[in-house]
């Protein structure tokens, strides 16, 4: 009787409080996009509800958005020096990178949580790129290449981390913009919304959106991939009919 | 790739420009252009055939109607082309995959360009100073003189070139400028025109017409395969590049035919040279990013 009471009090304090759950809804959950587009923006809406028993939490509420773009195995390479020219040396490879990383938080992260609680939970773009599961490690030899993978990609403004990209309207409610630019691939994305709350997970949501290209250009594009004998062959007699245009028209016999 | 349209038509018309100006095919201007603005060079090379095809096209059917055109010599020639193409474009994919792409690219233009400009330049410095010193251009032919890979076996007679030589060094040259051109995008006619001329002795007339034969030929393969193996083409950009050219080559053209021949080769030379030493340059400096992301496949 007493065990029994003891592994009930253990599994109580195992079962987290629910005292706050998150409603989290997406202004799209398809993005269509054209070849004149320059980039857009998605807006994430967000509620927390607290139950009856929950006091009102001094410190208030903070907010991660996590949007993941579909993931793309990308090798980084290094040009080192070799004799009198620089060239392609070490690589590391990157299996599962997403092509487009952002995250949006209500304050600087380093003040949301502790580094610790990052570096696990994965929470902020830093503890993604140097996460173990990003890459293998080699020792250290590994880092360079996650910097450069990060700088590379926040030049492309593919990855990125606004610390003010949350903005809470009321105390209980929050929107957050992602910034989508012309180079976002298309793809299914993840929108994870984490809640937290001096500096613990209170709750989380996940959520995707679809970024479809239409248009020409696009069509042209898969073509190219599903048709490649049929696009090289239409390339071809584009050009054989332009050559042939050209004599036709400048011709001087 | 978010490129300007009226910039890539407006270098179209210049390299075009320069090519009619000088008889050539301009991808070799064309190609580093693309690279050195930011295209891949898998994509530049590839897209850059295309623009090939179109402007030998139109030489070859004026080469067609003035009968300027040796149809024997041109088989041959794309014989080797063929072979010479999907050997480069199967390179081409292998060095990709390894991430050694840019660097063969890189060095092997840097190695034809020193090589042939310098050559060119050479010449052309003591043509001028044979013709400052009053006498008229040595011609360094004599009669019965051949080199003796002429000789060679499987020897072959074309009619139209008055030629009676081996077929091997002629399958040996078209193997090498169609390897090239798959792995450069560049047609070769600045390589096969003197080859023909100076070492096959093959008649003025009929040089340009059976090179730019041969290059429709093997460079519409290059282009196909491209388009198969690596998915690099991409039809938008080829077409401005087409249209810019085409229409640039025939005023280039108009212009030419006022230009002094030596003057012209001087010219070509150190064009050559300048596109060579900035590549060389390239490889040389240390980069401003060392590092650089390629995307081997897509997960969905």
């Amino acid at each position: 009787m007493r065990t029994l009471g003891l592994l009930l009090l253990l599994l109580i304090s195992l079962v987290p409080a629910k005292a706050e759950t998150l409603i989290t809804s997406l202004s799209n959950h398809r993005v269509l996009i054209n070849s004149n587009y320059t980039g857009t923006q998605i807006a994430v809406f967000g509620a927390i509800e607290r139950d009856a028993q929950t006091v009102a939490r001094a410190t208030g509420f903070d907010v991660v958005v996590t949007v993941r773009g579909p993931r793309q195995f990308l090798t980084v390479r290094e040009k080192e020096r070799l004799g009198p020219v620089w060239i392609n040396q070490e690589q590391q490879k990157f299996p599962t990178a997403p092509s487009y990383l952002g995250v949006l938080t209500s304050r600087p992260i380093a003040e949301i949580t502790s580094d610790q609680l990052r570096q696990r939970q994965k929470v902020g773009l830093e503890a993604i790129v140097n996460s173990t599961d990003f890459t293998p490690q080699r020792n250290g030899a590994d880092r360079p290449f996650r910097e450069a993978l990060y700088r590379l990609k926040a030049q492309e403004g593919l990855y990125l981390e606004d610390e003010r990209g949350v903005t809470f309207l009321t105390p209980d409610i929050f929107r957050a913009g992602i910034p989508l630019p012309a180079t976002a691939p298309p793809g299914n994305y993840e929108v994870d919304v984490t809640l937290f709350a001096d500096t613990v997970i209170l709750a989380r949501t996940s959520t995707n959106f679809e970024l479809v290209k239409t248009g020409f250009e696009e069509q042209v594009g898969a073509v190219a991939r599903d048709w490649s004998l049929f696009y090289g062959l239409a390339t071809a007699v584009i050009a054989i009919f332009f050559g042939w245009l050209a004599n036709v028209i400048f011709r001087r016999d | 790739m978010p490129v300007s349209v009226l910039l890539i038509l407006g270098m179209g018309a210049a390299v075009g420009f320069i090519s009619g100006l000088f008889g050539i095919g301009g991808g070799f201007l064309m190609t580093p252009l693309l690279i050195f603005l930011g295209i891949p060079p898998a994509v530049a090379v590839a897209t850059q055939s295309a623009q090939i095809v179109a402007s030998s096209t139109t030489s070859v059917l004026s080469a067609l109607r003035r009968d300027a055109l040796d149809h024997k010599l041109g088989a041959i020639l794309v014989a080797g082309g063929f072979v010479g193409s999907a050997l480069g474009v199967w390179f081409f994919a292998a060095a990709r995959r390894a991430g050694q792409l840019d660097l063969v690219i890189v060095i092997s233009y840097v190695t034809l360009f020193t090589v042939v400009g310098s050559l060119m330049l050479k010449e052309s410095i003591r043509e001028f100073w044979h013709r400052r010193k009053g006498g008229t251009v040595r011609l360094r032919r004599k009669a019965g003189e051949h080199a003796p890979y002429l000789g060679w076996p499987l020897r072959m007679r074309f009619y139209r070139s008055k030629l009676y030589v081996s077929v091997i060094p002629i399958l040996g040259l078209s193997l090498f400028i169609g390897f090239a051109g798959a792995l450069l995008g560049i047609g070769g006619g600045f390589i096969v025109v003197p080859a023909l001329l100076y070492v096959f002795r093959v008649p003025t007339n009929v040089v340009v017409g059976t090179s730019q034969f041969q290059i429709v030929c093997t460079t519409l393969v290059a282009l196909v395969l491209h388009a198969v193996t690596n998915q690099a083409v991409d039809m938008v950009l080829a077409i401005l590049l087409i249209v810019g050219g085409v229409f640039g080559a025939q005023f280039g053209a108009r212009m030419g035919r006022h230009l002094r021949a030596e003057l012209f080769r001087f010219l070509l030379a150190l064009l050559l040279l300048a596109v060579g030493l900035r590549f060389g340059l390239e490889l040389v400096l240390q980069p401003k990013e060392p590092f650089s992301i390629t995307t081997q496949e897509v997960r969905t």
